[in-house]
């Protein structure tokens, strides 16, 4: 346990610089443009509903739909549409309420007779919200400005699955490869960063409401050194980012994890290139990426793009038929070249307990048609929605008596636990073995097949050509099995993707070697 | 000094004010008295513009109030606010030092002034970086007569300045303001309700009834000729606690 506590705390500096550089430019902005907004439509009664309650509207969608849906909008707006900008703005939008409302509620609150003496003594309009208004109002803004620093601090964690790197960075990968020490440290890492800050903008406040200079220029000191970090770190990231411009993207799963990190090994060691590798990136906010450009690589699945981003019904025929029209289509109509297979498939299965399926006698997928309204069923978040679903759900007319979306992570346990009979199991994942699970025959062909396959930004193709290259030798050198015991090793073992990774490339330059 | 023409206001189509005319000569005390919703406050506030008059002229020394900006005109003239509205967030010494940095002045020049205003209102100087919250009535409103006094403005205008004082200290204020106008020469427009204050402050009263203007004169002409009954009325209390007063005090005489 503690060796993999410093393991993980290894990764620290670089995820809470990461954290920090988006919560405090965030919190910034956000101040920024809330206090002054709440200064002009306070007392406005006309403007002052409406806007209150836009801002109400956008606290109300959850944080990580509202970072989520930066990704299409800035892709839209043909801006960066993964990394720091769509969480930074998703934060900014996040961190507008509980300002804006504590702005209007606070100059709401200052005493009447107050503001006619500011005006009977001189004073222009300007000199009366500077000298007395904001003054007076100032403990209620700091109060609002505190909860949307804990707000903010702890939704940055949801930047991960936009591609910013964050303590979100430990959530999310470490709910995935089971890792929970990283999971802990993640969570403890943000709690205690938002406690320290939200204690530095509390200490603001006391300092200031009390008049205790030396309190209040600590706090402020405190936290113009923590932006100061932030600021020149984030200055020189955006520097260094741009020499090295090959980024991988991973999604967020095991296998993801492990293959990005052999890519970039690949690509390190035969060409010499820096790599940065995005880690757990929304299924199509990864494709969105490479499309536009902001990761030159990652891993797809024949079946996936053929089901989500063609749109094609069920039923295909055999894998090279839906490799070669994949790569034509993608080619063709979005300029990404698949740059090769791995050598295996990574498909949707539908997967049961191993003891659960022999008392039930089912071993196919079809055996289920007839218990199916008795059982629950589970899948990830896409699984229902996605055409796969309706083409096993027609093919074999199943008709379960529930059906659960959930993380996939949990998935795994709530079969193993009973909680539901069947789920959308990935036939490479570790997690089969590791709990016995059985994957059910698809006999009837009604999910496509799903080669593992390598995908190239048109930039990457006319920039980099010797990437490509080195990329082309891991054609088909990753089998099924060669997959699961990787995944196996993260999931069961405790292995770290990079571990994993590097034994991989090691037995394969070997092999090489050896011919 | 101060003539006020025809000032009328009106909110929401109600007048409240209704073509009030007086004039305010060089170093007198002029008291407005009436009745609440008298319009008494609205008219006073007019002269500064504080409330912007639906018609009518104010002129100070000769110089149309309207022609220059609101808070220009408001930086000449001292006013004293029946809620002292001091600034909580501010010492003494800054709220008194407001009024002359709003006027550009010198920061020395404004050290040595507030130092002038605390003594002339007998505060003693370490008071001067207390807060509001951290002094006595008595205390707040002599700062808030200080601070309209700080730019030694030639016209004061008072709100009812010590009607939420006890007796005693009111009267210690009271005396303190005749004294104090005396000295520097003011000129003074004055609101009360209380007809007894207004008989022992002012040089000459003006009676206000429902936004109308009764009656001006001096205490004495009022007491002799009220011009209508409201007047009368007014004084009766007066005339009569003062009766009750002469008994007591002839009845204990030994």
């Amino acid at each position: 346990m503690t060796s993999t506590v410093t393991e993980q705390l290894a990764f620290l500096p670089g995820y809470l610089t990461a954290h920090l550089q988006l919560a405090l430019s965030a919190l910034l902005v956000g101040v920024l443009f809330s206090v002054p907004l709440g200064v002009l439509v306070a007392g406005r009664r006309w403007l002052e509903q409406p806007v209150l309650g836009i801002a109400s509207v956008v606290q109300t969608v959850p944080g990580l739909a509202l970072l989520a849906v930066m990704v299409p909008l800035l892709a839209l707006a043909g801006l960066p549409s993964i990394g720091f900008l769509p969480a930074f703005l998703g934060l900014v939008l996040y961190s507008l309420l509980p300002i804006l409302r504590n702005t209007v509620t606070g100059l709401a609150t200052v005493d009447r007779a107050c503001i006619e003496a500011a005006r009977g003594v001189g004073m222009t309009p300007g000199q009366q919200l500077l000298r007395v208004e904001l003054p007076l109002a100032m403990p209620v803004i700091i109060a609002g400005i505190r909860t949307a620093t804990v707000w903010t601090v702890g939704t940055a964690t949801l930047s991960t699955p936009v591609g910013a790197t964050s303590l979100g960075n430990y959530i999310f990968s470490g709910l995935q490869t089971r890792n929970y020490t990283a999971v802990l440290v993640g969570c403890i890492a943000c709690a205690l960063l938002a406690l320290t800050l939200d204690a530095l903008v509390r200490l603001v406040a006391i300092g200031w409401s009390r008049r205790r200079r030396g309190m209040l220029s600590l706090a402020l000191g405190c936290l113009t050194l923590l932006y100061a970090y932030a600021g020149i770190t984030l200055v020189r990231d955006a520097f260094t980012s741009r020499t090295t411009p090959i980024a991988i993207g991973a999604k967020t799963f095991t296998e993801q994890y492990i293959l990005s990190e052999i890519l970039a090994g690949q690509i390190r060691r035969m060409t010499g290139r820096d790599v940065r590798v995005v880690q757990s990136l929304g299924s199509t906010v990864a494709f969105d990426a490479l499309q536009s450009g902001e990761i030159d690589l990652y891993v797809e699945y024949s079946g996936t793009v053929w089901a989500t981003i063609m749109q094609r019904p069920g039923q295909p025929s055999n894998r090279t038929e839906v490799l070669t029209e994949v790569t034509r289509f993608l080619r063709d109509d979005r300029g990404i070249s698949v740059v090769g297979a791995l050598g295996f498939e990574n498909a949707y299965a539908l997967g049961m307990r191993r003891d659960r399926a022999q008392q039930l006698r089912v071993r196919r997928i079809g055996d289920l048609a007839t218990v199916a309204p008795t059982l629950a069923i589970g899948g990830d978040y896409e699984f229902f929605q996605r055409t796969e679903w309706q083409s096993i759900r027609d093919t074999y007319h199943l008709a379960f008596r529930t059906q659960r979306s959930m993380d996939p992570s949990l998935m795994y346990q709530a079969v193993s636990q009973g909680n539901v009979d069947v789920i959308s199991a990935f036939s490479t994942d570790g997690r089969l073995a590791a709990l016995d699970l059985v994957l059910l025959a698809d006999d009837l062909g009604a999910i496509p097949p799903y080669d593992a396959i390598v995908l190239a930004s048109a930039r990457l193709q006319d920039q980099h050509p010797e990437v490509l290259t080195a990329i082309r030798t891991l054609r088909g050198s990753i089998d099924g099995d060669a997959m699961r015991r990787m995944n196996l090793a993260v999931d069961r073992d405790g292995q770290s993707p990079v571990q994993v990774a590097r034994t991989f490339l090691d037995r394969l330059l070997k092999m090489q070697l050896g011919q | 000094m101060i003539e006020v023409q025809a000032l009328t206001r009106t909110f929401r189509e109600v007048a409240a004010v209704r073509g009030v005319s007086f004039s305010v000569a060089p170093g007198e005390l002029l008291v407005l008295v009436g009745g609440s919703g008298s319009g008494k406050t609205t008219t006073l506030k007019m002269i500064n513009r504080l409330i912007e008059p639906t018609s009518g002229t104010v002129l100070i020394d000769g110089e149309d109030a309207a022609s220059m900006a609101g808070h220009v005109l408001r930086r000449r003239i001292g006013y004293v606010f029946q809620k002292v509205g001091l600034f909580p967030h501010m010492t003494v010494v800054d709220n008194i030092a407001t009024p002359l940095q709003l006027l550009n002045r010198d920061p020395a020049r404004i050290r040595q002034r507030v130092a002038e205003v605390l003594e002339l209102m007998e505060l003693p100087p370490s008071l001067g970086s207390r807060y509001p919250a951290e002094l006595s009535g008595g205390q707040q409103q002599r700062v808030g007569v200080a601070r309209a006094l700080a730019a030694e403005p030639r016209v004061m205008l008072l709100d009812e300045p010590f009607g939420a004082l006890d007796p005693l200290t009111r009267d210690r204020l009271q005396q303190s303001f005749l004294d104090l106008r005396r000295r520097l020469g003011l000129t003074a427009v004055f609101v009360t309700h209380d007809m007894v204050e207004a008989l022992l402050l002012a040089d000459r009263i003006a009676v206000l009834n429902e936004g109308v203007l009764v009656q001006v004169g001096t205490p004495a002409e009022l007491l002799r000729s009220p011009a209508d009954d409201y007047v009368a009325q007014l004084l009766v209390t007066p005339r009569r606690q003062s009766r009750a007063l002469d008994e007591l005090l002839a009845g204990s005489a030994p």
